[in-house]
């Protein structure tokens, strides 16, 4: 199965310092200005994901969501989450480690993209299986 | 301009500009320590070299900030306009004074060139706070006549009067971007002011020392608690602020994942919110350009390289060029001359052009975005790769001005880069020209190119933007709105009717029958 997000070494790490301080964690692709386009990391208690977001997969047991929308112009691209140096990211709880998560991506390949189609993601609102997920629904 | 001497490093020798080794917090008048006592250290993205200091702050701080501002509110709201007219004026005549002083603070904490911050910034900074000082003084409610409506029973719609009182909400939270520091404050400021409201201002952590100089210069001339400053990161200080139940409003400007969090906080205080979120402008240049004259079409190609302002951090950066097909060829020749002589040189020199971009971390996401282009099959026009500047400059964060040939389905024509990257494509007709530019979820700015003044007027009406430019770009005169359609953000700045943001509407409905309305 393909995924849809990937996480790289530093990533798995840093999301591993964060869960041990805030817990579950939750991912959500930001779009738009300033820090736009950074996948923000929030506790999963606090954050309602949107009951139509598309669910991506999971780096390091963190589920990674995107708007619908947003979606639409990003399928073709797988999503590699790494870390960078630096600060800010609004309310995104690595701010304060001077490093941040810096979304990479890859194109995929047409056979990649066949096999994509065949298993379309899931939105928010349909999962049951994430513990202590919030969405504006349920 | 050759002969203008260059402005120099701030704390080097001979420069006007002297940071502090570290800064506190702005409340209640007094720069005031954070209680945890730590601090970040805050880096100029021109050299990556430590400018200052600054609290690195928390909701301890943040409620501290809010104290002051409960305490400042209820006396700053009764004030006469005229009263808060005059503070703003004296504040926009400093800030005029000491134009350089803060364009150099500006230049070293954001990275732009210094020329920017000296023609734009800080001048527009200054009309912002002129213009909603003459705007409170025009302001005026509005008294409806009820008399005779049935709807107010008996007598009593006879000498019925409804009075409209436009009143401040009380304490109000603004978070700042990184782009333009000082102007964004101007933008959130100068209205929340005029309409009698007090502040907590969480400035970017990417860009906090500039509001610092620009707090030392107008201190006095608030009330303590007016305004208050409270620095730190997003998640440490500015939640606390967006999810605060003692704000009355929320004003943010910055990306979509942020804004829907903040409406979420702001659901749950009943509070009103206003976002702008960023965008991905199209510009969009017609046939008959190439036919308007040699100084019109010079103006044409500006138009395009517009997108390098400010290093292209700008929400409403034309990042998408719209060429029509039959004057692809020698426009964009026109516009690869022009960017070839591009001024990239000393961001401290008045000559250049363009300058650092704002962190590291944003330009790491710019050379994603660059890598992203690539493997999407766009082809390099010019750039496209990291810039390389010598000397004190060359630990900083620079990037080549760039453009992409690609379509418009390519994720480099959908998201905001924040960079100075063009990504161009081509229409045929009219109507290919609309689909492609309202092809996105954002909506905050658009131009459009022509001097047929029924085709500028077809495509300005057509565009589901909030501002649409036609025959210029990146103007931001005050009583212009500035905002944006689709999820690029609720609200309209820069404009007097974003006072309405910042208040209220009192209704006084008073009868002036003297006899019983007989429904008793």
């Amino acid at each position: 199965m393909i995924k849809r997000v990937l996480s790289t070494k530093k990533t798995d790490d840093l999301i591993n310092e964060l869960s041990k301080i805030h817990g579950l964690l939750v991912f959500h692709q930001s779009g738009g200005c300033c820090d736009g386009s950074s996948p923000m990391c929030f506790p999963r208690s606090e954050f309602r994901v949107g009951s139509r977001d598309i669910y991506l997969g999971n780096i390091s047991s963190q589920p990674f969501f995107m708007s619908e929308d947003q979606f639409e112009y990003w399928k073709h691209t797988q999503l590699i989450i790494d870390v960078v140096d630096g600060k800010g990211g609004m309310f995104s709880l690595e701010g304060p480690t001077g490093k941040r998560f810096l979304t990479r991506s890859r194109v995929y390949e047409e056979n990649e993209i066949n096999e994509l189609l065949k298993n379309p993601p899931q939105i928010a609102s349909n999962l049951s299986n994430i513990e202590g997920l919030k969405t504006t629904v349920n | 301009m050759d002969d203008v001497k260059p402005f120099i490093y701030p704390g080097d020798d001979g420069s006007k500009l002297k940071p502090g080794s570290r800064y506190e917090n702005f409340i209640g008048g007094d720069w005031t320590k954070p209680k945890t006592g730590n601090y970040f250290e805050n880096i100029s993205p021109t050299s990556g070299k430590v400018i200052c200091e600054i609290p690195r702050s928390n909701a301890d701080d943040v409620n501290l900030a809010l104290d002051a501002a409960h305490k400042a509110a209820p006396g700053w709201g009764k004030t006469g306009p005229a009263e808060r007219s005059n503070i703003l004026l004296k504040i926009a005549d400093v800030i005029e004074q000491n134009a350089e002083k803060l364009s150099l603070a500006e230049t070293l904490d954001n990275g732009k060139p210094i020329r920017e911050p000296m023609a734009a910034d800080i001048p527009l900074t200054v009309d912002h706070f002129r213009y909603f000082a003459g705007a409170i003084r025009a302001q005026e409610g509005t008294i409806g006549n009820i008399d005779g409506m049935q709807s107010g029973g008996g007598n009593s719609a006879q000498g019925m009067m409804a009075y409209h009182y436009p009143e401040p909400l009380g304490v109000v939270g603004q978070i700042i971007p990184w782009n333009f520091p000082i102007l964004m404050a101007a933008w959130k400021l100068a209205p929340a002011l005029a309409a009698g409201n007090a502040v907590v201002l969480k400035p970017a952590e990417q860009t906090p020392y500039s509001i610092c100089v620009l707090m030392e210069l107008i201190a006095d001339l608030l009330p303590p608690g007016v305004v208050n400053v409270v620095q730190g990161y997003g998640v440490e200080a500015g939640k606390p602020l967006a999810s605060s139940n003692r704000v009355k409003k929320i004003g943010f400007t910055g990306e979509t994942t942020t804004g829907r969090l903040i409406l979420q906080y702001a659901s749950e205080n009943l509070i009103p919110v206003t976002l702008e979120l960023g965008g991905k402008s199209p510009n969009i240049f017609f046939k008959d350009i190439m036919n308007g004259g040699d100084e019109y079409l010079s103006r044409c190609v500006e138009g395009f390289l517009h997108a390098y302002f400010n290093q292209g951090e700008v929400c409403t950066c034309p990042s998408r060029a719209v060429v029509h097909e039959d004057i692809y060829e020698p426009f964009m020749e026109m516009v690869k001359k022009r960017v070839s002589v591009l001024n990239c040189g000393d961001p401290f020199d008045l000559n250049t052009q363009v300058g650092a971009q704002a962190s590291s971390e944003q330009f790491d996401k710019i050379m994603s975005y660059l890598d992203v282009g690539k493997q999407e099959g766009a082809s390099v026009i010019f750039g496209g790769e990291k810039r390389q500047m010598d000397g004190a400059y060359s630990n900083g964060y620079y990037v080549e001005p760039t453009a992409f040939k690609g379509d418009n389905s390519m994720r480099i024509f959908q998201e905001e880069i924040f960079g100075p990257v063009v990504s161009v494509t081509t229409f045929k007709d009219e109507a290919e020209a609309i689909s492609i530019a309202n092809d996105t979820l954002y909506g905050l700015g658009a131009g459009v190119w022509s001097k047929d003044a029924n085709i500028c007027y077809r495509m300005g009406r057509a565009i589901e933007a909030g501002r649409v430019w036609v025959n210029c770009y990146h103007s931001y005169p005050a009583h212009a709105a500035f905002g944006g359609y689709k999820n690029s953000g609720i609200g309209r700045e820069t404009h007097k009717m974003m006072l309405n943001h910042y208040q209220q509407t009192k209704n006084v409905l008073v009868s002036y029958a003297e006899v019983p309305d007989g429904f008793f």
